[in-house]
């Protein structure tokens, strides 16, 4: 009879995912245990078995034309007119072109995920539910993310300044959870987004409060992580929770 | 399938993801258990992927990221909502149960019954279905499932060991205990 850590180990070893030297000792073990050698072969035909019965449904050449169409036709575009651009005469019009393009690109990128933080922070305000964790004490709010995002953060002392902490909720940008802190100042509401920096590449940190779409907004990133405050508060608010923020952050 | 570029390319997505197509469908049918839902799932997860270019991140894995944008869509998706909502919440936590004398595999193999197989595997609770396709069908590695499924290794080893013995009882069950 095996014990279940050892039926873990033993899936583990005929996936090929043990270490060398426990691979070894389990091979050594197989050898002498009859039983074990039993279970090892039922094991590997049921993989066998498995793999075959899991390929079980193929797309039709229909569906197969219709997404080649959806992903193809940017790229098609792009080649047909970098091919009639590839004459010598062209060559340093194309290559601006490009540079152009690049830089455009970056920007439409950007503008892109901004957008994505002000719906991000316009739905939450627009929720009968704004924040998920509702609390003005930050030793309730921050523990209250543990286990729901793949990272941890600080936050300030907010005793003495304008700004009060209504709660916060989950986000999500490009694919990846992050913490949405909502504050309050006066009567307006700062949404402060913290994700992990991968999750917004095309976000691009500047000097102090921009504009967009009306929205006043501070991005920075510090510790491997992205920080985004939005509201339609003044930017001299942003400025100084940002300040408070990063303060916390170092701290 | 690690893409080590600076910044992916549309034109780079293209010759990364076409070849991905008949393994991602194959999956999003298992999925969804229909045709049509999985036709839309796929090409959900295309524009979503498409669109989200930006966010991969390069040096990663780009086979597990595209499996993750599906999943994640899948289970936002009306059917997905539903499935999941099934699913117990302590489903690895769970304490083993001991599985039952005899092999139903070694029955089964010898009676060759794929479609058998295909119904178990289709009977068995989301987070075992997928975990097992992933690891056998598309022979990914712990590291590419936990990245699929944002889960940490740990939890896909002992998921996996579950899932397999709930395919077996399953089997045995189906095989009338014999």
């Amino acid at each position: 009879m095996m014990a279940d850590e050892f039926t873990v180990k033993l899936d583990a070893y005929l996936d090929g995912e043990l270490p060398s030297s426990e691979m070894k000792a389990i091979d050594a073990h197989v050898r002498d245990c009859p039983p074990c050698a039993a279970d090892v072969l039922i094991r590997v035909q049921m993989k066998r078995a498995m793999q075959a019965a899991g390929k079980r449904y193929s797309p039709s050449p229909e569906f197969r034309q219709r997404i080649q169409q959806q992903i193809a036709s940017r790229p098609r575009q792009w080649a047909s007119r970098a091919w009639m651009a590839a004459s010598a005469v062209m060559a340093i019009l194309l290559i601006a072109g490009i540079l152009n393009s690049y830089i455009g690109r970056e920007r439409l990128e950007q503008e892109h995920a901004f957008s994505e933080v002000a719906d991000l922070h316009v739905a939450a305000l627009a929720s009968p539910n704004t924040v998920d964790v509702a609390s003005s004490d930050r030793h309730t709010v921050k523990p209250w993310f543990q286990g729901k995002i793949p990272f941890t953060f600080n936050l300030p002392e907010l005793q003495n300044t304008e700004f009060t902490l209504v709660g916060g909720r989950i986000a999500y940008l490009g694919q990846a959870p992050g913490a949405e802190l909502i504050f309050q100042v006066r009567k307006h509401y700062v949404s402060v987004f913290i994700f992990q920096e991968h999750a917004a590449p095309a976000l691009r940190s500047g000097s102090g409060v921009r504009k967009h779409v009306s929205f006043n907004y501070e991005t920075w990133t510090e510790g491997g992580l992205r920080y985004i405050a939005i509201s339609d508060t003044t930017g001299d608010d942003i400025s100084k929770l940002a300040e408070l923020l990063k303060a916390a952050a170092k701290s | 399938m690690e893409v080590a570029k600076d910044r992916l390319t549309a034109a780079a997505f293209e010759e990364l993801a076409m070849p991905l197509f008949d393994q991602l469908y194959n999956f999003a049918h298992w999925l969804t258990k229909e045709r049509s839902e999985a036709e839309d799932l796929v090409q959900e997860t295309y524009a979503k992927a498409l669109r989200g270019l930006a966010s991969f991140q390069p040096g990663t894995n780009f086979r597990a990221w595209m499996y993750r944008i599906l999943r994640n869509t899948f289970l936002t998706s009306r059917t997905g909502l539903k499935v999941a909502s099934t699913v117990p919440l302590d489903a690895d936590d769970a304490p083993e149960i001991p599985s039952s004398a005899g092999t139903p595999e070694s029955i089964f193999i010898e009676k060759s019954q794929e479609h058998l197989l295909q119904t178990a595997i289709d009977e068995l609770p989301l987070h075992f279905r997928e975990v097992l396709l992933l690891c056998e069908v598309e022979e990914m590695s712990y590291q590419e499932i936990a990245d699929a499924l944002s889960i940490p290794i740990g939890t896909v080893m002992s998921r996996l060991s579950r899932a397999r013995r709930a395919l077996r009882e399953l089997l045995q069950k189906k095989l009338g205990g014999s």
